[in-house]
């Protein structure tokens, strides 16, 4: 093999653009397609192999093209549109390395049920399986991470392909679909070529609505308990249900949690919300799934975080499950009513039944324990910062439409505890994946949809290291974003079970340098310490306003000030090192065996 | 009452799945997939194109416990390429499934060439090729034939064997169930 350019022709002469149904370069579909499904915006980054697409794409009006600094960066950006507009998310990347740093991405996307359309370039055909240049096998290594993928073998081919691609992507369960088109197919002309009204998909079914009988028996069921609870989960963001769920919830006088990805399905600041259930639930969300006589799920897949120990999970529970993916009914959980649809359709029948149900003995206990046991943390020193402390600020200054983007860790989870959250599609988190590095560019693709809007990613001081470099595509784009790094120099949630289950053996999580092993005394304490990157600076280097908050005194102006600054702003606030989060269920434990913590 | 949907119903069963894909590439590997990223068994599968080339036909047999069907069958459904899921206990009569073997068996005097031949008369089997060590014996049946015939078989000395693995349909009009 020698080392020639894997393609040798001469760049093709720009073609004439015209709105004649013939003669059109592959390439030319691609934007095309992409204009007809209604994309505002797409995120990437170029190479080699897709090249021709974006020679295509910057003659487009229709299209704005946010250039990012790494691929990885350009899927979040991607998540962080889709989940904030409910619209597909779309990518443009290059073939190899371009299609492999979308992995990740994708993988969060199908855990999380988020709509994306990612279009990879690949190798020529003649050269697919040589080991060509930037070659690898994209559909080998996406499919077990997508909803599903096309590779195109032939330019007749790819209308529909991408037809299809919109439609698997954005219907049913949501989830990512990669098209990989090989740079002689996006050079090829189609004759005669029209972008399909309908995709072709004749073994791709989508039950919208549940059979009514179904309905009505978990209606019935619902009204003869005496201890209902909602858990409702992100399938009731996806589908657009919180209006339906409010109806009914508080026509039924049903109390309801909701899962880390359903936060905003159903507003906090309402009596019947129980907050967040599971491992760092609420104390009293988990009460009221073990004493529940009836739970309805909602749009949530009984995950292991949810449930903890499945055998003692709602134990004295019937339970229907209310999903649109037929796979997820009695995977984890027996379901004793299944209803198959679209959340916001089953609700919408179960509001046509609902009336009142008995349960304000139940409301009224549940009330109890909310005012035995709720959230809680203690002040120490004048000056300390605690991370739950922050949290309450950022909620407090932030308008009710802000939209919050969190990365993965301790800060995640006190964001979902102590931020509170009343409407759907203000809340960007990577739930199932647990991906950091998510947050930043989240919050990116966030603002982009959402110009005139507050978007605040809340990250913790690891994770934000690892998608920073889109500082860069923030300061470009004049994307305000604001970044709030809750600093404990630790990789917190791993230290918390270090510190919880391995006997303080903080082994690799200290993110300041480290001190001798034998001197615990010193750990937890910002003495001394002088946190590299100093994240403040390094935001001016990008461009940006940075400001380093280490006291309390100082976090309300500072707070202030880069909310109402129209630029990217990073604080970096020093919190309360050693905290951890609680309540805990213990990973495998039943949800009875909570840590409560610091009284 | 909240029970784990991975305990109880462990009683061991096998099922063969009639699977109608899309005729296109990548679909066995999507299939495989699926039973790989769980540690799912496939005990056999075959495949090929039906009377509508665009449409294959897989025919998969699958061990495992209840909650293991219900999974396959409806991961099976849930893949964008499927047109089609059936399927059946290995125990049920409303299917025929038959399997083809070869068998080379050894057979170095005209003793145990007439033996082998007798055998395979009762089996109705065929001897496809003779050479002056070996024979190939052809057997279509069911499990249990393909079984009886593999036993009598044995005390010649097998050399080689390959199996189609099992195709299955379902008896009268139509295999919808």
């Amino acid at each position: 093999m020698t080392g020639k350019p894997q393609d040798k022709t001469e760049p093709a002469a720009p073609p004439a653009i015209s709105n004649e149904p013939r003669a059109t370069l592959g390439a030319q579909i691609v934007i095309d397609a992409l204009e007809q499904e209604g994309t505002e915006v797409a995120f990437g980054f170029p190479g080699g192999a897709i090249i021709d697409v974006f020679d295509m794409l910057n003659r487009s009006e229709k299209i704005r093209f946010v250039l990012v600094r790494h691929e990885q960066g350009a899927m979040h950006m991607a998540e962080g549109y889709a989940r904030s507009t409910g619209k597909v998310g779309v990518v443009l990347v290059t073939s190899g390395p371009g299609a492999t740093n979308t992995v990740t991405g994708l993988a969060d996307a199908y855990m999380d049920s988020i709509p994306l359309v990612v279009i990879s370039g690949q190798v020529a055909t003649p050269l697919i399986g040589n080991d060509a240049f930037q070659e690898a096998d994209v559909v080998g290594i996406t499919r077990p991470v997508t909803k599903h993928n096309y590779l195109v073998k032939n330019v007749r081919e790819l209308p529909q392909i991408l037809r299809n691609a919109f439609h698997i992507a954005r219907t049913g369960r949501p989830g990512p679909v990669v098209v990989d088109i090989p740079k002689d197919i996006q050079k090829a002309t189609l004759e005669h070529g029209v972008y399909p009204d309908e995709p072709l998909l004749p073994g791709y079914h989508v039950r919208t609505s549940a059979p009514i009988e179904k309905v009505k028996q978990a209606w019935d069921l619902i009204k003869r308990s005496k201890r209902p609870l909602i858990y409702a989960g992100g399938g009731v963001i996806n589908a657009d249900a919180a209006d339906e769920l409010f109806q009914f919830a508080t026509r039924a006088n049903i109390p309801v949690t909701t899962t880390l990805m359903g936060l905003g399905a159903f507003p906090e600041t309402h009596p019947l919300s129980l907050l967040m259930l599971g491992m760092h639930g609420t104390v009293y969300a988990n009460k009221a799934v073990q004493t529940c006589d009836v739970l309805i799920a909602i749009g949530s897949r009984f995950d292991d975080r949810v449930t903890g120990k499945i055998s003692e999970f709602a134990p004295n529970a019937k339970i229907i499950h209310a999903d649109i993916d037929p796979s997820s009914i009695s995977k984890n959980v027996e379901v004793d009513v299944d209803l198959v649809g679209d959340a916001k359709n089953i609700l919408r029948d179960l509001n046509k039944l609902a009336d009142r149900c008995d349960t304000d003995e139940w409301v009224e206990l549940i009330t109890q324990w909310k005012n035995q046991y709720p959230l809680r943390y203690n002040h120490c020193g004048d000056e300390e910062i605690k991370p739950q402390y922050l949290i309450e600020q950022v909620c407090r200054l932030a308008p009710d439409d802000a939209i919050i983007a969190s990365e993965v860790g301790q800060h995640q989870m006190w964001t979902a505890q102590y931020y509170t959250f009343t409407r759907p599609r203000c809340w960007l988190t990577s739930g199932g994946l647990g991906t950091m590095g998510y947050g930043f560019p989240a919050a990116i693709g966030a603002q982009v949809a959402h110009p005139g809007r507050l978007v605040i990613d809340i990250a913790g001081d690891g994770s934000i290291q690892m998608n920073i470099q889109e500082m860069a595509t923030a300061v470009y784009n004049n994307l305000p974003v604001k970044v709030v790094i809750v600093n404990n120099g630790w990789l917190g949630m791993v230290r918390q079970w270090q510190d919880l289950f391995y006997q303080k053996n903080y082994s690799a999580t200290e993110l300041v340098r480290p001190r001798p092993a034998k001197d615990p005394s010193s750990y937890g304490s910002w003495e001394g310490q002088d946190y590299r990157p100093n994240f403040a600076e390094l935001a001016r280097a990008y461009g940006a306003w940075g400001k380093r908050v280490t006291k309390r005194s100082e976090l309300e102006p500072a707070l202030k000030e880069a909310f109402s600054n129209d630029q990217l702003c990073l604080i970096d606030v020093w919190v309360t090192r050693e905290e951890n989060v609680y309540p805990m269920v213990p990973a495998g434990a039943s949800l009875n065996q909570m840590l409560e913590g610091m009284a | 009452m909240a029970t784990n949907a991975n305990n109880g119903n462990q009683e061991f069963i096998r099922h063969i799945f009639f699977v109608l894909v899309e005729n296109r590439s990548g679909v066995l590997a999507r299939v495989a997939g699926l039973f790989s990223a769980r540690g799912y068994n496939i005990e056999s599968l075959s495949v090929a194109e039906t009377e509508n080339p665009q449409v294959s036909r897989m025919t998969i047999v699958v061990p495992g416990d209840r909650n293991i069907m219900s999974q396959v069958r409806k991961q099976l459904s849930k893949l964008v390429d499927t047109l089609e899921v059936h399927d059946f206990s290995v125990e049920d009569r409303d299917i025929v499934d038959r399997e083809m073997i070869l068998v080379k068996v050894s057979a170095d005097d005209g003793t145990k060439r007439t033996q082998i031949l007798q055998i395979a008369n009762v089996y109705r089997a065929k001897i496809v090729n003779l050479s002056e060590q070996s024979m190939i014996v052809e057997a279509t049946g069911n499990q249990g034939k393909i079984h009886a015939l593999l036993q009598c078989l044995e005390p010649y000395g097998i050399l080689e064997v390959a199996r189609s693995g099992r195709v299955a349909m379902a008896r009268g009009i139509s295999e919808k169930t």
